[in-house]
């Protein structure tokens, strides 16, 4: 159970009067009608019974990171939806005609929504704690999703995430990689580590994507992967064509990017004739392929979407994949996505048992674990930094609170932030792949 | 008597046709939208069991939330139960709706309505001091907050009132008070109030969603 800590931070005006950044050349008035147009489209019934169902009752505050560590009632989750809330009652809701005639709920207007990036942006990690402490039962993350499809639309993004999300649109990966690139790194993961890792294989029952994150800063958990699937004896491949897991449309609101993301490992995976695509350590890509990805595609997909830890769990419980046993001292931080907004909590827990881990658990872990504050895309937000940090406070207190001499996580999204914590703080852990852990301890 | 009449007659039956015609335009209105479909492949738990589970299992907050939510979740409760005890067991509102649907059951000795009554209208003061000095429910609060929490209130004051005989002769009283409630049924279906009925599709929604993931639903 998580203590109350007095809120160290609140300065509203120097938190939440953030300039926000425009694209485009948009005029004001398009904007505004733009967002509109995107509130609408995404009131749909579920919208309507979460904006319906909410009683004013400020609950949601008391399970937020960012309201936890600055008690700036700003941050108060469903506060973040006010302007979408206020266009579904004023041009959807079942009394709009009244809201409209007597202008009961103004227009959202560009300087409104200005005002909101910050808050639907930079202080929210999309980590889904608020949603489970609501007493009406609103899935309010799903709503900061569908709200961002309107920011996106009006050309209101924090630029910093705007620039990744674009990058990955144009060029397939949020940091560069390119299917050139991804070639080059893979040869040189081969030849640092003296692994093998199938590229481009016409036929294989394995489709393995990759984040970049973990191409660029963290490829030892590629080399681990290909160790692991080589002992496992698993046809699989990599593909140049499909390869990139992460998915920052999703996460600046870009519908039409996050499908095209999507659509591409899918495809990648049927030209293979994969039966699953494995997402690696990467809570987001998770979320987006094996959860959205149907709903974007328009059908069930043909082929099985697995994090790796799932993939990893399932194969030891199936006697596929032996290990040894290791007795390291070991807290483990769940991915939001993976865990409390993916519904995988128990894989990597079976993974650790498996290999007779001493494992600590945080004061809070699993579906109501903390989020590691970098999540959602606020880890690419420069200018969110500082509240990044005040989130990663709380963590760093639990995983000291476990008494675990080594912490592990299954998503490379928290350990950049983990590791950029660790920067900032001069702190004495590091977050470890669970994917190294068993590799490192295969029978 | 001349308005007790009218608050028993035209008054409460205006109200009732406003309170089923606005109810059921708010739930249709809601209702005839789009609903969301989802192709992902579930983890094999059953929906219907998840919106099921989370319209039960949300009632009661989850320990890591308690100690910072015990406050708001006393008072909602107890507001909630007794205004529900006042207006389903004294047994001249039984009477009242006996009258008015045929159904009869046991009503609560006079005495037990009386404190019940005392303490749904101080948890309710409570709620309104806690609206207007917690920063977040003042920041997020609006016109429907306190309309509703008016005319949440005025029945069971009114009502301590015509119990108690204080005040004013007991038929303007009575009169006053079944105003009230037809003032409380006129509004209900265009504020916050209708949360009786959009909590459950709300969690239902969540529920279902959650079970498709796997994910816990408490």
């Amino acid at each position: 159970m998580t203590t109350h800590r007095e809120p160290h931070l609140y300065a509203p005006d120097e938190e939440t009067n953030v300039v926000a950044d425009k694209q485009g050349e948009l005029s004001d008035q398009d904007r505004a009608h733009r967002a509109l147009l995107n509130f609408i489209k995404d009131s749909d019934f579920r919208t309507a019974n979460y904006f319906e169902a909410c009683i004013h009752c400020g609950l949601c505050a008391e399970a937020c990171h960012f309201y936890e560590v600055t008690g700036n009632p700003q941050y108060t989750p469903i506060w973040k939806l006010e302007p979408f809330k206020q266009a579904y009652k004023r041009e959807v809701g079942p009394l709009s005609v009244f809201y409209k005639i007597f202008n009961l709920k103004k227009k959202v207007t560009t300087e409104q929504l200005e005002q909101w990036q910050h808050l639907l942006y930079d202080s929210c990690t999309i980590c889904g704690r608020c949603s489970m402490i609501c007493p009406m039962g609103i899935d309010i993350t799903s709503l900061i999703l569908k709200a961002r499809h309107a920011m996106y639309q009006a050309g209101l993004v924090p630029q910093d995430l705007w620039d990744v999300s674009k990058l990955q649109e144009q060029g397939g990966s949020p940091m560069g990689v390119t299917a050139e690139k991804l070639k080059e790194t893979i040869a040189g993961i081969e030849s640092e580590y003296g692994v093998e890792i199938p590229l481009d294989q016409a036929q294989a029952d394995v489709l393995m994507s990759a984040s970049s994150a973990e191409l660029i800063r963290y490829p030892k958990t590629l080399a681990d992967i290909a160790r692991i699937m080589k002992h496992m004896g698993v046809s699989w491949t990599m593909r140049s064509d499909g390869y990139e897991a992460s998915n920052y449309g999703m996460l600046a609101g870009n519908e039409a990017a996050q499908r095209a993301m999507s659509l591409k490992l899918i495809e990648a995976g049927m030209a293979c004739k994969a039966k699953t695509i494995i997402i690696p350590e990467c809570g987001h890509a998770y979320g987006a392929l094996r959860w959205e990805a149907p709903n974007l595609y328009g059908r069930p997909l043909p082929l099985k979407i697995l994090h790796m830890s799932e993939f990893l769990a399932d194969a030891i419980q199936a006697g596929q994949l032996k290990t040894g046993t290791t007795n390291k001292s070991i807290t483990f931080h769940d991915p939001c996505q993976v865990s409390r907004r993916g519904g995988a909590v128990d894989a990597p827990r079976k993974i650790m048992k498996a290999l007779g881990v001493d494992l600590h658990e945080m004061p809070v872990s699993g579906d109501l674990a903390w989020c590691c504050g970098g999540g959602g895309g606020v880890y690419s937000i420069e200018r969110a930094s500082h509240l990044r940090f005040s989130a990663f406070e709380v963590k760093m207190e639990q995983v000291a609170e476990s008494g675990a001499d080594e912490l592990y996580t299954s998503c490379s999204d928290c350990r950049m932030n983990f590791d950029s914590g660790q920067e900032h703080f001069d702190w004495d852990k590091q977050a470890k792949s669970l994917i190294e852990l068993v590799a490192d301890n295969l029978a | 008597m001349e308005l007790l009449n009218f608050a028993k007659g035209p008054a409460m039956q205006f109200a009732m046709v406003v309170f089923a015609f606005g109810v059921s335009w708010r739930l249709f209105g809601v209702l005839m939208l789009k609903w969301p479909s989802d192709f992902s492949e579930a983890r094999g738990n059953s929906q219907i069991v998840g919106a099921l589970r989370m319209m039960a299992l949300r009632s009661w907050p989850h320990k890591e939330f308690l100690p910072r939510t015990w406050y708001s979740e006393v008072l909602g409760y107890t507001f909630h139960i007794g205004w529900f005890v006042v207006f389903l067991l004294f047994v001249p509102h039984i009477v009242f709706i006996e009258a008015v649907t045929g159904l009869s059951w046991p009503g609560l000795p006079g005495w037990a309505i009386y404190y019940t009554s005392l303490i749904t209208a101080l948890a309710l003061l409570a709620v309104l001091v806690r609206r207007l000095t917690n920063p977040v429910m003042r920041m997020i609060a609006n016109p429907d907050d306190y309309i509703s929490w008016f005319m949440t209130i005025s029945p069971v004051i009114t009502g301590l009132m015509v119990t108690s005989h204080i005040g004013l002769p007991y038929e303007t009283l009575l009169a006053i008070h079944i105003l009230n409630v037809a003032a409380l049924m006129i509004w209900f279906p265009f504020g916050k109030l209708m949360h009786a009925f959009f909590i459950w599709t709300a969690r239902g929604s969540t529920g279902a969603v959650f079970a498709r993931k796997g994910v816990k639903v408490q």
